[in-house]
């Protein structure tokens, strides 16, 4: 998809430039132009499309929808929307109590609490410039599946009383739909690309310019030695790594691309991913005020296994 | 006139009572201007994305940052 803008960049850096391409400046260069390029361009592209979307399926309708589903239907609709729906940590207290009220059971209500952040516009928006559709559909499908697994055994270990402040005992009220014109919705899905966009260059740029570092100059047998190869151990580093990283996924993806080019096993990155976005510190100490350290643990560690099991699968098929 | 920004405390909840405020300023109407950050009264009004902008008891936007405009246009 991207071959011409490849072609473009190599006569450039070999050509204009005059650097040699097996040299390491050279194809640090090559890297660096060619993936900041690519990925800004999908990310602004990805973004306003899914943020457009996103406006036709606001969280009030999504908890209608859900309300009195049959339970396992209920999980897999609720991990589901939670691709399709906005979602910001900051409303996540509202948004579980209001769940909660609306008499979804606890365990459909994390479905979604899992789903929702793992799949984040800027996380897939990132995953598909740089590893392509397939790896993508395959970050999206085992994030559902992790999100779907871990909410029935959340579900079923009775922990309702670990919520620790009761909503309205009255059903939520029906909100009347207002109706948007497209034009509108286009232009704040706009401002909102951009608002990302000024939040995350910086990240990016950083990312991509480590990463073209590595490309150029680390060798791979040191990142196999250090971040990749076989050992059993990779995946639950990777995953304990991925936790203090939320705010920073847009900056941290481009250096997971070169790792992955330079060794390090796929199951071994997608755990890595998976955790970067599911688990998230700073949702954690929001959900404090609401849900007992005991639940917050739970949530946590079944979402870490699960992680962690999609990582030494993978690593054990493809190897 | 009564409005009510509903919010637990994000930076966007501030900035629309800000804005809220302006926008009021602007109409020359009397509004009485109430910012909820008690969790339980936003459940009530069965908001899930804040800030919520309710207008007389009724909820009129909500997971968005309303511009001055926009709800100048709402009160008028």
């Amino acid at each position: 998809m991207f071959d011409w803008w490849q072609r473009i960049v190599d006569s450039l850096v070999y050509g204009k430039f005059g650097l040699d391409s097996k040299s390491a400046l050279g194809s640090a260069l090559d890297f660096f132009l060619f993936d900041t390029a690519k990925i800004f361009l999908l990310l602004t592209v990805i973004i306003f499309v899914v943020t457009v979307i996103r406006s036709y399926f606001p969280t009030e309708k999504v908890r209608d929808y859900l309300e009195g589903k049959h339970p396992l239907v209920g999980h897999i609709a609720a991990a589901l929307f939670g691709i399709i729906t906005p979602f910001c940590s900051c409303s996540a207290i509202p948004l579980f109590l209001g769940f909660i009220q609306a008499r979804i059971p606890l365990g459909v209500t994390f479905s979604y609490l899992i789903s929702a952040p793992m799949n984040n516009e800027i996380a897939i928006a990132m995953l598909f410039a740089l590893f392509g559709w397939k790896i993508t559909a395959l970050y999206i499908g085992f994030g559902l599946l992790v999100a779907i697994v871990a909410g029935i055994v959340i579900g079923k270990m009775d922990l309702e009383d670990e919520i620790l402040i009761k909503p309205p005992a009255a059903k939520p009220p029906k909100l009347e739909e207002v109706k948007i014109p497209f034009k509108e919705r286009a232009k704040e899905a706009w401002d909102y690309t951009k608002d990302i966009l000024k939040k995350v260059w910086l990240y990016i740029i950083a990312g991509v310019g480590i990463g073209a570092f590595i490309h150029g100059y680390v060798p791979t047998e040191t990142i196999v030695k250090y971040a990749g190869g076989d050992a059993w151990y990779a995946v639950p580093i990777a995953t304990i790594l991925g936790v203090p990283m939320y705010s920073n996924a847009a900056g941290v993806m481009p250096l997971i691309e070169v790792l992955t080019q330079k060794g390090m096993l796929l199951g071994t990155a997608l755990s890595f991913m998976m955790a970067i976005t599911a688990l998230s510190l700073p949702e954690a100490m929001i959900l404090k005020k609401i849900l007992s350290i005991k639940l917050i643990s739970i949530f946590f560690g079944v979402v870490a296994l699960g992680i962690m099991a999609i990582g030494f699968i993978f690593n054990a098929i493809l190897s | 006139m009564k409005i009510e920004i509903l919010g637990t405390g994000c930076a966007k909840c501030k900035a629309l009572e800000e804005n809220a405020k302006q926008a009021v300023a602007k109409s020359g109407k009397f509004a009485l201007i109430e910012k909820v950050e008690d969790i339980t009264k936003i459940m009530e009004y069965g908001v899930m994305s804040t800030p919520g902008l309710v207008i007389d008891g009724k909820v009129v936007s909500t997971g968005k940052l309303l511009s001055v405009d926009e709800i100048a246009a709402l009160i008028s």
